[in-house]
């Protein structure tokens, strides 16, 4: 019977699935904790206005830790995109120009990080870290550590495209939807992406197939740069001003929303759609736990918590997939399952007679 | 490759004096070699003769310090060449250990670098898995082992593995397979596969580059043997120059040379 275990799906390896039930989990505990707060859509549109900027960034980083690197420059472009945003608005009282600004400075920030890794060969750990504090230092330095109110923005058609509402429904999660879509057909669907997955599982093999492994990790800081900087064009215009630390309180979070959604620490695996609901679980757990009454200093113990959890148990439903591939050999071996192939006859020809 | 004027060659790859050093390590000196239409050559030497770095020149993963390179007799621009232009030339490598992402499923392994893409430039998955399956249950025989193309790589076993990598060399049609110590911790039975592997692509009228530590195997398939030692030429044998014997004493006065000179 060829295939025929194979073809029995696993629940489990559906894409994103285990994790969703961890966030309707979570929902439901909500719901009894504090249902006159959980009960009412207006909490989850507030949570479809605060997840965006943080969603756009971990499914770009996703990318990035598919390939078996890190960027932590991003709180920084976060903070650059968002003061040229404003400037421009401001001082150049061009909003589209200050859009296409502010991206343009989230490709060189990405395309710096990209020549620093690939080129010069500095781990992307060290040299997202050195870019991070000189981007974020530099945001200081050119806003002289004030913050810009922008608050006539939302006259602007640009405000409406981006950040208004439809109803009660925030805009920002449709433009985040659509990136998470896009970023999903690029790993799961382009050359692209499979490269991405093929240096982060191991680099000499990508090496050895004809991956131009320097080129696409730079293509992929790029597009990381990118991605930040119009999740900060998100926040800034959502908030109506911009301030100099904006971006210091994602690092921590993005990154948990990738690891929640089962991407590998290791590289080589990685899950759109788990960043995706990773991402509400990071944004829901605050606004959740104090709905709920508890502290506002319990938030970060908590998501450590689910964080664990979750890490954990990606771990031990990859070793369950691995420990069914083992069923699978002693089945074979022991003659119970899908057997061997009858013996071939033995070749009659051999090299000797020539 | 239908153009007569291309047909008309007679080695699929030669190397004239190529140079390759990494630092201050001189991995290959003034290499000549050559393998002609349907030749199958057995680079044989002791570890760090510089065997892996010759074949890496040649499938395009390494750019050598020095020398020339001609694919059907034709100079190839070393500034150009790259494991994708070698693929282009029809040269397949089994490299040595390591050839696959072990985390990937295997129709991701069998196209990765020359993925099948639509016309706007996604991967065609459903083709993809179709022709892997195809290759699987066929080609490599995996019929009714519960292998298929959704399969990762870190389910299957060395030789399962190996088995992989050959077909995904067969597949794309080469006229040169390069083959880096295919048998290398494979069991008896699966050696005798990937030797039948060999005999065949000779009776597809193909070349091949086969390198073995055993000097049996070696011996049995190669038309020319080729032996390196400390990164140069010295010595090649036609099929039936030497016997297996002759050439087993042979080695080993080179290995025993070798570390005299070493201590």
């Amino acid at each position: 019977m060829p295939g025929r275990e194979s073809r029995r799906i696993s629940l489990l390896r559906v894409e994103g699935l285990p994790i969703s039930f961890v966030l309707l989990a979570l929902v439901a505990v909500f719901m009894l904790a504090a249902p006159e707060v959980f009960l009412s859509y207006r909490i989850y549109m507030s949570f479809l206005v605060s997840v965006p900027p943080l969603l756009v960034v971990a499914v770009a980083l996703t990318l990035v830790i598919a390939a078996g690197e890190i960027d932590l420059s991003f709180p920084s472009v976060i903070a650059l995109s968002g003061w040229i945003l404003a400037y421009g608005i401001h001082e150049l009282h061009s909003p589209w120009l200050a859009l296409l600004l502010a991206l343009v400075a989230g490709a060189v920030v990405g395309f710096v990080n990209g020549v620093l890794v690939a080129r010069v060969g500095i781990p992307s750990i060290i040299a997202t870290l050195a870019t991070q504090f000189l981007w974020g230092g530099l945001t200081t330095v050119f806003s002289k550590g004030l913050s810009y109110s922008i608050s006539e923005v939302e006259e602007l058609r640009m405000w409406k495209l981006l950040v208004g509402r439809i109803g009660p429904f925030p805009v920002q999660a449709l433009w985040a939807l659509a990136i998470a879509v896009a970023l999903w057909f690029v790993l799961n669907r382009r050359r692209f992406g499979e490269h991405l997955l093929f240096i982060g599982d191991n680099a000499r093999v990508a090496d050895v197939v004809g991956v131009n492994v320097a080129r696409e990790k730079t293509r992929m800081f790029v597009l990381m740069g990118v991605m930040s900087a119009f999740a900060s064009v998100l926040l800034t215009l959502e908030n109506q001003n911009f301030f100099n630390t904006q971006g210091s309180g994602y690092l921590l979070e993005v990154m948990a929303a990738v690891f929640i959604g089962g991407t590998s620490v290791f590289g080589g695996l990685a899950s759109v759609i788990g960043t995706v609901v990773g991402s509400f679980i990071i944004g829901m757990v605050e606004a959740g736990l104090v709905a709920t009454g508890l502290e506002g200093f319990w938030v970060r113990a908590v998501v450590g918590v689910v964080f664990l959890a979750a890490v954990i148990g990606h771990l031990v439903i990859e070793k369950a997939d691995s420990g069914g591939a083992l069923l699978r050999r002693m089945r074979g071996r022991l003659g119970l399952g899908p057997r061997r192939p009858p013996r071939q006859h033995r070749r009659t020809t051999r090299g000797e007679e020539q | 490759m239908a153009d007569p004027a291309a047909e008309r060659w007679l080695n699929i790859v030669r190397l004239e004096k190529v140079d390759m050093t990494f630092g201050r390590v001189q991995a290959l000196s003034q290499i000549d070699f050559h393998v002609g239409r349907n030749e199958i050559v057995g680079l044989l030497g002791d570890n760090g003769a510089g065997k892996s770095t010759l074949i890496k020149i040649v499938s395009g993963v390494l750019r050598p310090t020095a020398g020339k390179v001609w694919v059907r007799d034709r100079e190839v621009d070393l500034h150009a060449y790259s494991v994708r232009r070698a693929h282009d030339l029809r040269i397949e490598t089994v490299h040595q250990g390591q050839t696959l992402g072990e985390k990937q499923p295997l129709w991701r392994n069998l196209f990765v670098g020359r993925q099948i893409v639509g016309r706007l430039g996604f991967i065609d998955v459903a083709r993809e898995k179709q022709i892997a399956d195809q290759l699987l249950q066929e080609a490599i025989g995996f019929r009714g082992q519960g292998i298929t193309a959704e399969s990762t790589v870190r389910d299957l076993s060395g030789g399962e593995r190996q088995g992989i990598a050959i077909a995904r060399a067969m597949h794309f049609q080469a006229d040169l397979i390069v083959l880096d110590e295919p048998t290398t911790a494979l069991a008896v039975n699966e050696v005798r596969k990937v030797l039948a592997f060999i005999e065949g692509v000779k009776a597809g009228g193909r070349a091949g580059i086969y390198i073995e530590h055993n000097l049996a195997h070696a011996h049995e398939v190669a038309d020319r043997l080729v032996i390196l030692d400390r990164g140069r030429v010295v010595d090649q044998f036609g099929k039936g120059e030497v016997s297996l014997p002759e050439l087993t004493r042979r080695m080993i006065a080179l290995h025993e040379g070798e570390t005299r000179a070493g201590s």
